[in-house]
Formats: C-alpha cells, structure tokens, sequence
C-alpha cells in the first residue's frame, strides 16, 4: 500500500511541472531566457535542456546535502552548486555546439540567476528527499523546456515564414523582435487561462517570486 | 563621445529590459506602482554602478591575471550577492531615511538578472574601467526608465475593462511588447 502510494505521489510530482504548475504559463518563472532565446524552436529548445540539466543537477546535489548546510548560509551555498553546474554547461555547449552557445549568448551563464533553479532549491530540494527533488526537477526541467520549445516555433513559423518547406508567406517580422516575444508570451498565457477557465478549474494567478 | 555611445546605446537603443529582456521578474512584479518602481530602480541602479565597479576589479586584476575566467559566473555571484548585503547593512547604519525607501527592493537585486548580465556583458565586451562604470550606470537608468513607463501605463490600466483571463502577467507582457516596438524607434539614434 504505502508503495503504492509513494509512486503515485511520484507521478505527480513529475506532471505537476507540466501543467499545473508549469514554470513559465502558470508559475511565470524564468522570464528572461524564454523571451529572450525562443527566436527559432532549436534556440528555445537547447536552453531549455540546459536549463533542465543545471536544474536536475542542482536540485539532487542541494537535496542530498540539505542537512549539512546552516539556515542562514542556505541562499548562498545553493548559487555556489547552481554556478558550477552552469560553468560545466557552458563550457560543454562551448566545446560541442558552439553556434548554439553563440544564439544562446549570455543567456546561458545567466541560468545562475534563473529563478525557477534558485526557486526549486528553496521551495523544494532543500525539504525533500533527494529522490523525490530528482523528479520534481526532472517535471519542471520537462515543463520549460516544452514551454520554450513552443513559444520558439511559434515565433519561427510567424516570424521566419516556413514550417517544413510547406507554408509560405510573408513572414512577420516583428515576430523575431524583441516586441514579439512579449506580445506571443502574452496571448499565450492568456489563452491557457481562458482555457483554464473554461474546464472550470479556478485560474489562479501567481504573482512574481520576488514579490 | 565613446561614452556618450555607450551610455545611449544601454540606456535607450539597446534597453536592458525591453530590448535584452534582462530583468523581466521586477519589471513584471514590481511595475504596479510609480512609486515603488522609481525606489527599485533607485536601488537598481545603485547597485548596479557599484557591481560594475567590483565585477572590473576582480575580473581585471584576479580572474584574467591568474588565468581562472571559468570562475567568472561563481565569483561574479558572489561578490553581487555579498555587495547587496554589504549595501543594504552600509544604508541601514547610514541612512534610515533611505532604508525604508529602498528596504525591502535590495535583497530582490541579488537575483535580479540585469546585474549579472551586465557584469557578463561589460566583460565581454572589454570595456576598460571607465567605460564598466558609465555601462554599469546607463543599465540602470534604461531599467529605472522602463519601470516607470510601465508602472505609469499600468496605474491607468486598473481602470481598464480588461478580459478576465488577460488580467495581470498577459496584459503586462502584450504592453510590454507595444513598448518594446516604440524603443525599437532609437535604433537609429547610433550607428552600429
């Protein structure tokens, strides 16, 4: 019984970072690499994964030493695992795709300063097993990067004009601008909450993490 | 005139938050009052001078001397981390006045992305001293700016028969991007 349990409670764990509270639609975390970086679908999805690895890697490794660290130098302990972990993504975007590492910018050193990493740890990692921090990690990670992936290719059909060779017209260049990505990012999350809405469930709105 | 550039091109052309999109958590979380717009741009800004300041010290005279530029993003962090906690302890001591208008905005800072992204930027681009300084300082006053003509547009906007499900972030985000089109009208303000 009590095994069944956890592994359904797992299960959620996972898919609660896909929709429920996927970081970017309904957690708004995390808003500067999806605006920035989601100009073609490979761009969004590559920070997406990076993002996932820092944040899979950071969470276990902030779980399994939760009880060694002091309260009051929590924050920065987490920013010291969270950093090193972006210095060995960066370096290996670097070495192996560096035309991503080039679109990418310095978007990928600023995964330091990603709330929803920093986010986690606090929220989560630091009161869980490092198991249970595992997949939560691994939900979220899977969440952003579909988010991105999705803004990204929205961004490239409009803006680029192809989807696969097959469509072709005149493409919105504003969709590659920065205004762009507010106004798609915008509709967006307004749509999931009007659908939100619909299937009744209340739409809650998040405010900011900082706040 | 090169810094003129320089101040133009961070303050205006290439503004931190509606051109980078650095910054984008205060700017959606905090932009609902002038008031309170103007103090974490105040403090921003301040630290963000500051940042520059130490982030050019540490990267010119420690990281590139001894050959350890891996270390940037840890050590950047942390001098930023410490800077705004050093700062915060320097105002409370100094300036109670100032505290309570900048109080509760400076722990905020530390994970504000514009700081670091600025500290990143300015190495990157191999701005010497001085030009880390003014570079440090225009980010913050095109971040203060883009504060305060969103939380100018938003006062005016509670009045605003709004759809329901594009009330808060949506609503933020689309004026944002209409903000984001008007900047682009200072691309020509500096050649390159």
């Amino acid at each position: 019984m009590a095994e069944g349990k956890v592994k359904r409670n797992l299960v959620f764990e996972f898919t609660k970072g896909l929709w429920g509270e996927n970081p970017v639609f309904r957690q708004l975390l995390g808003m500067c690499p999806t605006l920035a970086v989601t100009t073609s679908s490979v761009n969004g999805f590559s920070m997406g994964m990076a993002t996932s690895f820092v944040l899979i890697c950071s969470s276990t490794i902030i779980s399994l030493i939760r009880k060694l660290i002091p309260n009051q130098v929590r924050i920065a302990s987490y920013i010291v695992v969270i950093a090193t972990f972006v210095t060995m993504a960066d370096l290996f975007l670097k070495g192996n795709f560096p035309d991503i590492s080039k679109a990418l910018g310095p978007f990928v050193p600023l995964i330091v300063v990603n709330c929803i990493i920093l986010g986690r740890a606090e929220a989560y990692a630091s009161k869980h097993t490092p198991l249970q921090a595992l997949v939560d990690a691994l939900g979220m990670g899977v969440g952003f990067t579909l988010a991105l992936t999705v803004l990204g290719t929205i961004r490239e059909i409009l803006g680029s004009g192809t989807l696969f060779g097959v469509l072709n017209f005149e493409p919105w260049v504003v969709m590659i601008l920065p205004g762009g990505a507010f106004i798609t990012l915008g509709l967006l999350i307004g749509l999931l909450n009007f659908i939100k809405e619909r299937t009744g469930k209340p739409a809650s709105a998040p405010a900011c993490p900082i706040d | 005139m090169d810094l003129l550039i320089i101040f133009i091109s961070a303050a205006v052309v290439n503004n931190f938050v509606l051109i980078y999109f650095l910054g984008i958590c205060p700017f959606l979380g905090v932009s609902n009052k002038l008031e309170k717009a103007f103090s974490m741009g105040l403090a921003a800004t301040f630290v963000m001078v500051l940042a520059a300041l130490v982030t050019w010290l540490i990267n010119n005279l420690i990281l590139i001397p001894f050959g350890l530029p891996f270390l940037q993003y840890v050590s950047f962090i942390i001098v930023i981390a410490s800077l705004v906690q050093f700062v915060e302890m320097f105002i409370r001591k100094m300036s109670p006045t100032l505290y309570r208008a900048l109080g509760i905005f400076l722990p905020l800072i530390t994970t504000n992305c514009a700081i670091l992204g600025m500290a990143l930027l300015a190495a990157l681009r191999d701005y010497n001293f001085i030009q880390s300084v003014v570079f440090g300082f225009a980010a913050g006053i095109g971040f203060t700016l883009a504060l305060l003509i969103m939380a100018g547009i938003r006062e005016e906007l509670e009045m605003a028969p709004i759809p329901e499900p594009f009330k808060g972030a949506p609503i933020t985000l689309i004026i944002a991007g209409l903000l984001a089109l008007a900047f682009m009208g200072f691309a020509g303000l500096i050649s390159g």
